[in-house]
């Protein structure tokens, strides 16, 4: 997820407020094809990236296109309106109850060696591999991820070699938020949600972008695999309600000594 | 004579309230070489975005081949067969020399001859032959020019807009970069230079234009220009 918040910053130069949102609305949607459709959800992270990627191009085509050109503050409000919007609507459709999607896959735990393994965790770790090698792939190898990469190094370069750079953004959105929606599927077996978890997700995605460096990919992996390493040993030497202590902590440490973060070039400010 | 490859008529262009361009009417016609020059500030920089669809035309027009481009968007523009080498070069720092060339075919027809077009380029310029796997923000100045013009010449142009060339570059370097100018020339595609290099723009170019405070002051045949005491004393200080 925080792959994709990265993607869409590291293009655009605009900060996803929403993502948080997204990623619920990624849960709901797998939510709903598990329920009503018997869907597993691991089958349904397709659908959910998807319809993810619908949104994310529809929320950019329609309206951060418009503001793109305007100030910093602009864009942020309307991206909280955006999150305001997609959290209130979950609250309308599903009402404020937790919800859990249930995966007979998720339920099954293995051992590796010593140590205990849960299939969900498991499976989410490997397919969040698999994306971001395929979103890799994409950006390196294909015409289109090379314009997306030419874009975030120098819009103004892109546009002069004859750019449609409102075609690169729209398409940087959509996957930005398919990855999103995802994640969304992917975590929807593990974690209980309810509509308000957007912001916390937000928030964590935040976190781990900068700790890995604004708009650089191998950072936000990076990033999102320290940042669950130390929730983890926070949970088990402090408390459990305590493991985001541990993970501000290394983003506060991180910011002293590399304030661009582990992977940042610095040129983002 | 030969017809105008372009033509603007009265165009004025400008930054939000700023117009840095008012009224600058100026031809170039196929295959011909010509300078644009003038004091800093003077609108050379805006005029060629301008053609280009990176500024907004605000008034007058801009014509290929007698058919108008202005308001068109920059992909639109590029498509028509004009390719811009804009001030600062404005590469891809992250990714490498070759990735920058092969970015600058953008119409289907510039990216099936793609191959052939690199081959042509790295045939022009050896020295991105041997860098080619290198990040372009990690060269030297003068590989920098040689990229950006490279990657301008990935399009198939029939017309190059350049903007200082050779700004900030050791007189060794900017000799070089002008012969292989002249090569591409040859070649069959027509330059419009902008150039603060005064000498060497109008040693290069058949005509050029004096711009003053966003309009044409002057204009001619380079080597009468070169005579014109005016030209003399503004930059040549004589």
């Amino acid at each position: 997820m925080a792959v994709g918040l990265t993607l869409i910053f590291g293009v655009m130069r605009v900060v996803n407020f929403a993502h948080g949102d997204m990623m619920v609305w990624g849960m709901y949607v797998t939510f709903l094809l598990a329920s009503r459709a018997g869907v597993d959800p691991y089958v349904a992270f397709g659908a959910a990236a998807a319809a993810l990627f619908v949104l994310g191009l529809v929320v950019q085509r329609g309206l951060v296109d418009r503001v793109l050109d305007a100030p910093h503050e602009m864009q942020i409000l309307l991206m909280l309106g955006v999150a305001l919007i997609l959290e209130n609507t979950a609250l309308l459709a599903f009402g404020p109850e937790p919800t859990r999607a249930r995966s007979t896959l998720a339920a099954a735990t293995i051992w590796l060696g010593p140590v205990f393994v849960d299939v969900a965790r498991l499976i989410a770790f490997g397919v969040a591999l698999a994306l971001t090698a395929a979103l890799w792939l994409f950006l390196f190898r294909t015409e289109l991820g090379r314009l997306m990469r030419a874009t975030a190094d120098n819009t103004f370069g892109a546009l002069v070699i004859g750019t449609d750079v409102r075609r690169v953004y729209a398409v940087a959105f959509g996957v930005g938020a398919a990855c999103v929606g995802a994640a969304g599927a992917l975590v929807a077996p593990i974690l209980p949600w309810e509509p308000a978890t957007g912001l916390s997700l937000s928030v964590a995605s935040f976190n781990i972008v900068i700790i890995g460096g604004m708009g650089s990919l191998l950072g936000a992996f990076v990033g999102g695999l320290l940042v669950s390493v130390a929730e983890s040993l926070g949970a088990v030497f402090l408390q459990p309600s305590l493991k985001e202590l541990a993970s501000f902590s290394l983003l506060i440490l991180i910011l002293l000594f590399r304030p661009a973060g582990l992977f940042g070039n610095g040129r983002d400010g | 004579m030969r017809p105008a490859l372009l033509r603007l008529d009265g165009v004025e262009a400008g930054y939000g309230d700023m117009i840095a361009v008012r009224g600058v009417s100026l031809e170039v016609r196929t295959g011909e070489i010509v300078a644009l020059i003038g004091s800093n500030g003077a609108g050379k920089t805006t005029t060629l975005r301008a053609i280009g669809g990176l500024v907004p035309v605000r008034r007058g027009r801009v014509d290929l081949d007698g058919t108008r481009i202005s308001g068109l968007p920059p992909a639109a523009i590029v498509a028509g067969g004009i390719a811009h080498v804009p001030e600062g070069r404005q590469l891809f720092p992250t990714m490498t020399v070759r990735e920058n060339l092969e970015l600058g075919a953008r119409t289907p027809e510039s990216r099936r001859r793609r191959p052939e077009t690199l081959a042509r380029v790295l045939e022009l310029f050896p020295r991105l032959a041997e860098r080619r796997r290198q990040l372009a923000g990690t060269l030297s100045g003068g590989e920098q020019q040689m990229t950006a013009i490279g990657r301008a010449l990935m399009a198939r142009p029939r017309l190059l807009l350049l903007d200082e060339p050779s700004l900030g570059l050791a007189p060794v370097v900017v000799a070089a970069i002008f012969e292989n100018l002249a090569r591409i020339n040859r070649d069959g595609v027509a330059i419009l230079l902008v150039e603060q290099n005064v000498t060497r723009a109008l040693r290069f170019a058949q005509r050029t234009y004096v711009l003053e405070n966003g309009t044409i002051a002057l204009e001619g045949p380079s080597a009468r220009l070169s005579a014109d005491e005016r030209i003399k004393r503004a930059y040549f200080g004589r």
